[in-house]
């Protein structure tokens, strides 16, 4: 069996674990100790867990969240969602073809119903998602001594961020810009964790408001189910990605950048060697890199925007790997016999519908859709319609940048101890205009001459778009780098009077989330400078006396020049600095290091002639409903999203319309139908399936 | 669905409700020549009441107008699929009230030869019987129960979207977002309804608005007895076909009385729960409570789907009227108004009879069989008898 795992990584340490056996039907398998059994397949080599009962098609890994159940495997007999069960030794797994048959599994533990329910437990504040607004948002109760109650889903704190490995933009000061997501996420947690009036509950899922103000909690871990009465609800649940409908697009080997990101960065699983990425924005473009980072090949980019949405230096990044960018393109289908093998993609027109004659295959065994998130808002509905007393923070406020969800969380957290009629001082109006400032969306591109050479020894700032981001002024030993504009979207630049000088201390270079700063140095020879770039790549690959092909920012080749040293700072270790040498006359210019080693080329398969799914794009993944079942509904005048339910069970299957309802509206877009005049469905507990014998524990002993 | 063009404002037929009761009839009236209009304050058929049943039907009652209506449910259901091509999940399951105790035992077994007297096809299965048939079923303390065979299940919220469906292709025309506000009369004669839109004008106007009923009636002076309470269902992840009868548990337990669950062709468990004491009200807002209760009930009657997940919970209303059967027909001193109300939590089971049965009453073509229901269902009625199977 393959093992499809991470060997090594330029950011996460890659540390060896105890190895476990299961049998997944007839083989003995390798999983590392902790590790879900999704994630244990993946790395075997296994991507189809099952067959879909209505078609037959078969079905993997999609959300690694918990909120589906495309997963499904029997273990021991007993159906379970595979992404969110932990491998332990000797269990014998086997795909689910079709639905369980569960009538041998043991039945002799009577429990009588003739029992009282237990008590509802009150609390003054309950959190629910750990991310960066939640816990930022506890940290200010928890300061203020507010009994607060955190509850995550998952066995770490951080949400998102621990999936995060690049540095974050935003505010040094305020929210941690400079520093890896993954360790934001630490630094939080520890904050969290030291705070004597708060709790954290975690591998803890909320299940649903009720009519009496009471939040169901199913505490995963404990194997209990409890009732928690708050004073406050903090919602801070996060985005969930939006998906996109095309023909075979339920084939296993199609995630959205969330689940991708999971294997890759936080279970070190490389689900595939040529991946193809959907979607220009932010996530879409970071899941390219760290796709790249972790030796995946990165086939292309798709947008269907003439330009990305992206901040501009990540696109950047993955411009200098010679990442094909393909805007104004979507993609038409994903043919594949039992995963994906191809992808057709065609270029669009204004109207964003494909243009005939442009059509073309590209190879990959891997499609990332990263289209766009929506905020997780059932929670503040049903609070809403309960009449709980609620606040929410983050993307589920807003869908905005990790710095500006910490920021929000900070202001949340003081807005609840207002609320409760904590004594403390009015929060300033700037704070919420720096809020606003950190969510802003990227300004226009601008040209900016590098220029030549400006001092003896300086940095070359090829940052060209305004975005909310300071790590290089504030990291300048110097303060040589200023933000001259009112606020920190504005240009960075570097300017030295007289009496002080860059002293190539290289850590703008090593700090800048962009990879955008590098360092000239003409002190040793006026003809040839000294050029430090910025690398987090693993070392592996580059060492001094190499010659290495450079590109200037956009990823246009400059030419193979000689390594003179590679070194890593101590405050900033995990980026590498790579100082090469070069003529004076690009000096400027160059920017990155064109690098190929790691990742294989695709075999190619271009030419391999796949049939056309029978199928059509799929809008309901729980229930296989497909585009056009609800389209000719629309056609055929229904206007309420209760009534395509009935009709075919859409949004009504396992994860209760997390992917199709969005799926549906775009379809009555796209139909001309004004959102006025359509009825949203009913949002119905529970919010993620629950097995029956945890609810049933709600109940006091004899 | 919108209708486009001019307005119409003269029907035969004006229906209030587009629920249970109200798109079967719709469809039979249409179907029969007659020019319907039915308007539902909500967008669109089967909103309220209707999605909020889990989709049982059974002939086996003890009441015996309830028992002639169903068993031409029965028929509607049985056949609709041959008949019109939609599939409306129809399963023919049957149905088994199981007996852990002697009191239900001797009340089951006592109503058998009544029921059979009927012509409904039911008999007593003893304890071995019973787990042949029911092979998961909690054996202890189990003394048997009864089997109707013939009885079954369909989806409301299909059903709903048939009914409506095939009632507009028979020229039904359908207002919804359109809530009526008053009736239109003319001395003892109710000419048509006046909505927050218009007035419309007919020969007839059947009230089928459930649980609005009581209100909406008493702009004619009538008091008509039905009181929404809520009940509380869930539904389970699929699992391949474990049993197929509707197992009614009649135990009174803490927090709740009658317990009932089946498994959905789909292979989905649809489990619901009568609460103790009831909850009057239209909530229609998920308790707290439900969940816990009716998972520890279900898995007491069948342990072995502790493995599986539940889904999804919901609470819905049932009219309910004090003796606990529907209300149907004329009122003395009112012509051209009809109710069709008070359904007691089994309007998806008795829709499609009422709605034949209101259709012959319309059409002047009564038999003695219709002219019994409608007698025992009169608004007129003492309400004071109580019913064994509820």
């Amino acid at each position: 069996m393959p093992q499809n795992r991470i060997k090594q990584h330029p950011i996460l340490s890659v540390s060896p674990k105890e190895m476990i056996e299961f049998q997944w039907v007839d083989k003995t398998l390798q999983a590392k100790t902790g590790e879900t059994i999704a994630s244990a397949l993946i790395a075997n080599g296994i991507d189809i867990f099952g067959h879909h009962p209505t078609d037959g098609a078969p079905q993997g890994l999609f959300c690694a969240n918990g909120q589906c159940s495309q997963c499904m495997v029997l273990v021991d007999g007993k159906p379970i969602k595979s992404c969110m069960t932990k491998v332990q030794p000797g269990i014998h797994v086997m795909p689910l073809d079709g639905l369980p048959d569960i009538s041998r599994l043991l039945d002799n533990e009577i429990i009588s119903a003739d029992r009282q329910p237990t008590a509802v437990t009150k609390i003054p504040v309950l959190i629910i998602g750990g991310g960066p607004a939640g816990l930022s948002a506890a940290i200010e109760l928890g300061r203020l001594g507010v009994k607060t109650l955190l509850v995550d889903d998952k066995s770490h704190l951080g949400g998102k961020l621990v999936l995060q490995t690049h540095r974050f933009f935003g505010s040094t000061e305020a929210v941690y810009a400079g520093t890896r997501g993954i360790d934001i996420a630490s630094k939080l947690a520890d904050q969290v964790h030291a705070l004597e009036s708060l709790d954290v509950w975690l591998e803890t899922s909320a299940l649903a408001i009720y009519e009496d103000k009471t939040v169901g909690l199913w505490r995963v871990d404990l194997d209990e189910y409890l009732l928690v009465k708050p004073d406050v609800l903090l919602v801070a649940t996060g985005a969930r990605e939006r998906s996109l409908p095309f023909k075979g697009n339920t084939l296993p080997g199609i995630y959205g950048a969330g689940a991708f990101q999971t294997l890759v960065n936080r279970d070190l699983i490389k689900p595939a060697d040529h991946l193809l990425i959907i979607g220009g924005g932010n996530v879409g473009l970071i899941a390219g890199y760290h796709a790249l980072q972790a030796g995946i090949n990165v086939v292309a980019l798709v947008e269907a925007m003439p330009k990305c949405g992206g901040y501009k230096v990540h696109e950047d990044k993955l411009a200098r790997f010679n990442v094909p960018i393909l805007t104004s393109h979507t993609i038409l289908e994903a043919k594949g016999k039992d995963h994906v093998q191809q992808a057709i993609i065609a270029q669009v027109d204004d109207a964003f519908q494909p243009i005939s004659g442009t059509e073309q295959t590209l190879p990959c065994d891997c499609i990332l859709i990263a289209v766009g998130l929506n905020p997780v808002d059932e929670f503040i509905q049903k609070a809403n319609e309960v009449g709980l007393p609620n606040f929410s923070a983050g993307d589920e406020k807003e869908i905005a940048e990790a710095s500006s969800a910490m920021f929000s969380g900070k202001i949340t957290g003081l807005e609840i101890a207002q609320y409760l009629g904590v004594d403390i001082p009015p929060i300033p109006n700037a704070w919420r205009d720096f809020e606003a400032i950190l969510k802003s969306h990227p300004g226009e591109v601008q040209a900016i001459d590098e220029g030549m050479r400006a001092e003896q020894v300086f940095p070359v700032l090829h940052c060209r778009q305004e975005i909310p981001c300071d790590p290089c002024t504030s990291v300048c030993p110097y303060g040589l780098i200023i933000i001259g504009s009112q606020d920190i979207r504005g240009l960075p630049s570097f300017s030295a009077p007289d009496d002080k000088t860059c002293i190539a201390c290289e850590r703008c270079v090593a700090i800048c989330p962009g990879l955008a700063i590098t360092v000239v140095d003409f002190r040793k020879d006026p003809d040839q400078a000294l050029v430090s770039l910025p690398l987090e790549f693993s070392e592996d690959y580059i060492y001094a006396g190499d010659r290495v092909p450079l590109t200037d920012i956009d990823g246009n080749p400059l030419g193979e020049y000689p390594v003179t040293r590679v070194r890593t700072l101590r405050q900033l270790s995990s980026t590498r600095i790579v100082q090469v040498q070069v003529p004076a006359e690009i000096a400027t210019k160059v920017t990155g290091i064109q690098l190929n080693a790691g990742w294989s080329t695709p075999t190619n398969e271009t030419d391999l002639f796949l049939e056309t799914t029978e199928q059509d794009a799929i809008v309901c993944r729980c229930e296989h409903i497909s585009a056009e079942t609800i389209r000719t509904l629309i056609r055929e005048g229904v206007r309420d999203i209760n009534q395509i339910k009935a009709a075919t069970k859409a949004t009504m299957g396992s994860c209760g319309g997390k992917t199709c309802l969005q799926l549906i509206k775009k379809i009555f877009r796209e139909e001309g139908i004004q959102m006025d005049e359509i009825t949203e469905p009913i949002q119905r507990p529970v919010f993620i399936e629950t097995p029956l014998e945890i609810l049933a524990k709600n109940f006091q002993e004899d | 669905m919108m209708s486009f063009g001019e307005q119409r404002t003269y029907f035969d037929i004006i229906i209030i409700g587009s629920g249970s009761v109200g798109s079967p009839t719709a469809y039979f009236l249409a179907d029969a020549g007659l020019d319907v209009l039915v308007i539902d304050r909500l967008p669109s058929a089967g909103q309220y009441s209707n999605k909020h049943a889990i989709g049982g039907i059974r002939a086996t009652h003890s009441d015996l107008a309830k028992i002639n209506l169903s068993k031409r449910s029965l028929e509607v259901f049985s056949t609709w699929q041959e008949r019109h091509g939609d599939d409306i999940e129809w399963h023919q399951g049957g149905y088994s009230f199981v007996a852990y105790n002697e009191e239900t035992a001797r009340l089951l077994k006592d109503l058998v030869p009544w029921q059979q007297e009927q012509n409904l096809n039911i008999s007593w299965l003893h304890h071995d019987e019973l787990i042949k048939l029911i092979p998961h079923l909690n054996p202890s303390d189990l003394l048997g129960g009864t089997y109707s065979p013939g009885d079954g299940s369909a989806s409301p919220l299909r059903a709903a979207f048939a009914f409506h469906k095939r009632a507009v292709q028979a020229g039904a025309c359908f207002h919804f977002n359109e809530t009526v506000k008053d009736f239109l009369t003319k001395g003892d004669r109710v000419t048509g309804v006046k909505t927050n839109c218009g007035e419309y004008y007919s020969q007839w106007v059947i009230n089928a608005s459930g649980g609005w009923a009581k209100e909406l009636s008493a702009n004619l002076g009538l008091e008509v007895q039905v009181e929404p309470d809520s009940h509380e269902a869930a539904i389970t992840e699929p699992i391949k076909r474990m049993f197929h009868p509707m197992v009614v548990d009649m135990r009174a337990r803490p927090g709740s009385e009658n317990f009932y669950f089946y498994q959905h062709p789909t292979g989905k468990i649809i489990f619901c729960m009568t609460p103790d004491p009831q909850i009057l009200g239209s909530h229609t807002i998920a308790s707290s409570d439900f969940l816990p209760k009716a998972s520890r009930r279900l898995i007491e009657l069948m342990p072995v789907l502790k493995h599986i997940r539940v889904r999804r919970a919901w609470r819905g209303t049932y009219p309910m009227t004090p003796d606990g059967s529907p209300i149907i027909g004329r009122v003395d001193g009112l012509e051209g108004f009809l109710l069709a109300v008070g359904m007691c939590g089994q309007g998806f089971m008795l829709g499609p009879g009422v709605g034949l049965l209101l259709k012959n009453l319309i059409l002047n073509e009564l038999d003695q069989a219709d002219k019994n229901i409608l007698d025992s269902l009169t608004y007129h009625r003492s309400f004071s008898k109580e019913e064994i199977l509820k």
